[in-house]
């Protein structure tokens, strides 16, 4: 403390002005380059990605989304399996992950008692802050049993029995498959989710709601009314960054949703994903075809994360003028 | 590439380096260490796997690599490699079954391959009860489970089975990945012994060491003569003795279903691939004393990792074949 205070106070130095037009011109012209660097690594990346698949997209073009075979043996690959398996388990953790932010966000900004609200918060950030190998593992040898035995049952006694639904709830249950791969999404995406939906509720103007609570409104009310028309644009943001999360997401995947190249309607049985095929398959795929057609997974996954983050900025584009701001 | 260059700057001057396999890193590892302590050379050996080794050791930025998957005599032509073996494994079918003792059941290659057809899917299929008689198995569903990664015991699976089975050949074939019809993937061997131990009534296939220390329920394979054999390694030692080593360049055999009554039929052995002519030929001699070294040295390592020693007769035709690995004036190096 002492030595802070007997450090001499900073004094800005006077220098000519050609000196600050040097300075200016190099930090200028470092900001540039910084932003510069970053579309030339994206492009870099995608380019790099197209090289390496071209041995694929050559052999089977656009009919590698469609198929849905993966034969390494006969050297026949097809992306569709794991773009479902993605697909499906990133739409069930938003499925999961979107109320159950919205529930903790609610709560923390208009519920809970004033003392609670640090400790819930870092809790949250914590959960963000754990290494998704450590969800993996713990999906695998607490959450997967656990489904197995008791909620995926019960799910097949009651939604499979729903005509039209039978399918999608068969057995055999092994508690690895597509939806704890899922769950397991929802759980690591939900901590993102309800941090961002907390910052932009924290952002309403505390006299609109108190307004709104003067005119005898509910929480529900004010929520629905109030909050969520002022935040619509925060809260899909941060739906849109924990759905990003949930489709690139591997190791954890990975450890729980099976690793079966087979398309299924049951979401008990085991899949693929993108992500988690590239990660198991890459290190001893030889040849010239396996590889590229790994790649080209990545590049498919690379594709399908770009088109929700334009789909995303796109809507929040149409709300923008809807509200005419 | 990542790896490549760093490899390239870690190396010391009298260091060798090289890459490859997984599977036989811990081995190379034990190998690499004792010798650095006996002769102050480092061996730099990176688990990126046996496409990885193939390719690094072709381009030349290691002096050797490593693959579980025999190399062809023609590739090995085309890309100027020479090929050895240099430690041997087995690959065994564990199961989780209620009251069932390590060792106990009984398989054969045929039934296995029918099981991973996804064609026999109930443990009390007439198929395995007739050559499991005194053995109680249950009405359930069997969970089979293969490896979700590439890898060399995935190979040597897929390739015994399709060896005893024309319909696993052709629905399925041989390869470090294939298609299999049925059941879930784990990752590494570790993957496929924790699904095997979760899942009461599945079926998996793991290195023997995997096996002997997670204690998992290893079943008897039916070899080709006829006999239910035990996985220890006296019987993949009888594998590889009478393999016929020299009848494949390279010595690329793949020692699944030996003749031999003692025979374990799922055995296989991990290769070395080297550059077969050497600028600077001084890094290619340290490889090869190093090899020499741990074949006269290393057996008690490999067995107390669980891997197989190569055979004292087998070594002397691998180091005979090393005649090959010559420098540019195609003097052999060692």
């Amino acid at each position: 403390m002492s030595a802070v205070l007997r450090a001499p106070i900073p004094v800005v130095r006077q220098s000519s002005r050609h000196e600050h037009a040097v300075m200016e011109t190099a930090f200028r012209g470092l900001a540039r380059l910084a932003a510069i660097l970053v579309f030339a690594l994206l492009a870099a990346i995608v380019a790099s990605l197209v090289i390496g698949s071209l041995p694929a997209l050559r052999k089977y073009g656009v009919a590698f989304l469609a198929n849905a075979n993966w034969d390494p043996v006969q050297e026949d690959f097809g992306a569709l399996v794991p773009i479902v398996g993605t697909v499906a388990t990133a739409a069930i953790a938003l499925f999961i992950a979107v109320p159950a932010s919205f529930g903790i966000a609610v709560f923390l900004t208009e519920l809970s008692p004033a003392w609670a609200r640090r400790p819930l918060g870092m809790a949250i950030e914590t959960l963000a802050a754990i290494p998704s190998i450590v969800y993996g593992m713990w999906g695998f040898f607490v959450l997967a049993p656990l489904l197995q035995q008791h909620v995926q049952p019960l799910m097949a006694r009651s939604l499979g029995t729903i005509p039209g639904l039978e399918r999608f709830f068969a057995a055999p249950i092994m508690g690895i498959g597509l939806f704890t791969a899922g769950v397991i999404l929802a759980i690591m995406v939900i901590p993102f989710v309800a941090a961002i939906m907390r910052d932009v509720f924290e952002l309403v103007p505390p006299m609109l709601k108190e307004s709104a609570y003067a005119l005898g409104a509910t929480t529900w009310e004010v929520v629905g009314s109030v909050v969520l028309p002022y935040t619509k644009a925060g809260v899909i943001g941060g739906v849109m960054l924990g759905l990003g999360r949930a489709l690139g997401e591997t190791m954890a995947v990975t450890f729980v949703i099976g690793n079966a190249h087979r398309l299924s309607a049951s979401l008990f049985a085991p899949g693929n994903s993108l992500a988690s095929a590239l990660a198991n398959e890459f290190t001893e795929a030889v040849g010239d075809l396996y590889p590229a057609a790994l790649l080209e997974l990545g590049l498919v996954l690379f594709l399908i994360t770009t088109l929700v983050l334009a789909a995303s900025r796109l809507l929040l584009m149409r709300m923008r003028r809807g509200e005419g701001a | 590439m990542i790896a490549a260059v760093s490899l390239a700057c870690v190396a010391h001057a009298t260091d060798i380096t090289g890459a490859g396999a997984t599977f036989p890193y811990p081995i190379y590892a034990k190998w690499a260490d004792a010798y650095k302590k006996a002769t102050g050379i480092g061996v730099n050996y990176q688990s990126i796997g046996s496409g990885g080794g193939i390719k690094q050791v072709t381009a030349k930025t290691v002096d050797f690599g490593a693959s579980d998957m025999p190399m062809k005599a023609e590739d090995l032509r085309k890309n100027g490699l020479v090929q050895f073996p240099a430690i041997m494994g087995g690959v065994v079918p564990v199961v989780k079954l209620a009251g069932v003792q390590p060792g106990q059941l009984r398989f054969t290659g045929e039934l296995l391959a029918q099981i991973y057809l996804g064609r026999v899917t109930r443990w009390n299929d007439p198929a395995i009860a007739k050559m499991n008689a005194g053995v109680d198995l249950p009405d359930g569903n069997i969970t089979v489970v293969h490896r979700s990664d590439g890898s060399g015991t995935t190979f040597l699976w897929t390739n015994y089975l399709s060896k005893v089975s024309a319909e696993f050949k052709s629905a399925v074939g041989e390869g470090t990945s294939v298609k299999f019809p049925a059941g879930v993937g784990g990752k590494g061997n570790e993957g496929v012994a924790a699904y095997v131990q979760k899942i009461e009534g599945a079926i998996g296939y793991v290195e023997y060491a995997y096996a002997k220390q997670n204690r998992l329920a290893h079943a008897q394979v039916q070899n080709a003569s006829g006999k239910f054999v035990q996985s220890v390694s006296a019987t993949f030692m009888a594998a590889a003795a009478d393999a016929g080593w020299k009848s494949i360049p390279g010595m690329g055999v793949v020692l699944t279903n030996q003749a031999g009554d003692n025979a374990w039929p799922i055995t296989g052995a991990s290769f070395i691939l080297m550059q077969a002519r050497h600028e600077k030929s001084e890094t290619a001699k340290e490889v090869l004393r190093f090899f020499k070294w741990a074949f006269e040295n290393g057996d008690r390592m490999a067995e107390e990792l669980d891997y197989v020693p190569m055979p004292h007769p087998v070594v002397g035709d691998i180091e005979a074949s090393w005649k090959a690995i010559t420098d540019i004036n195609g003097k052999p190096v060692l």
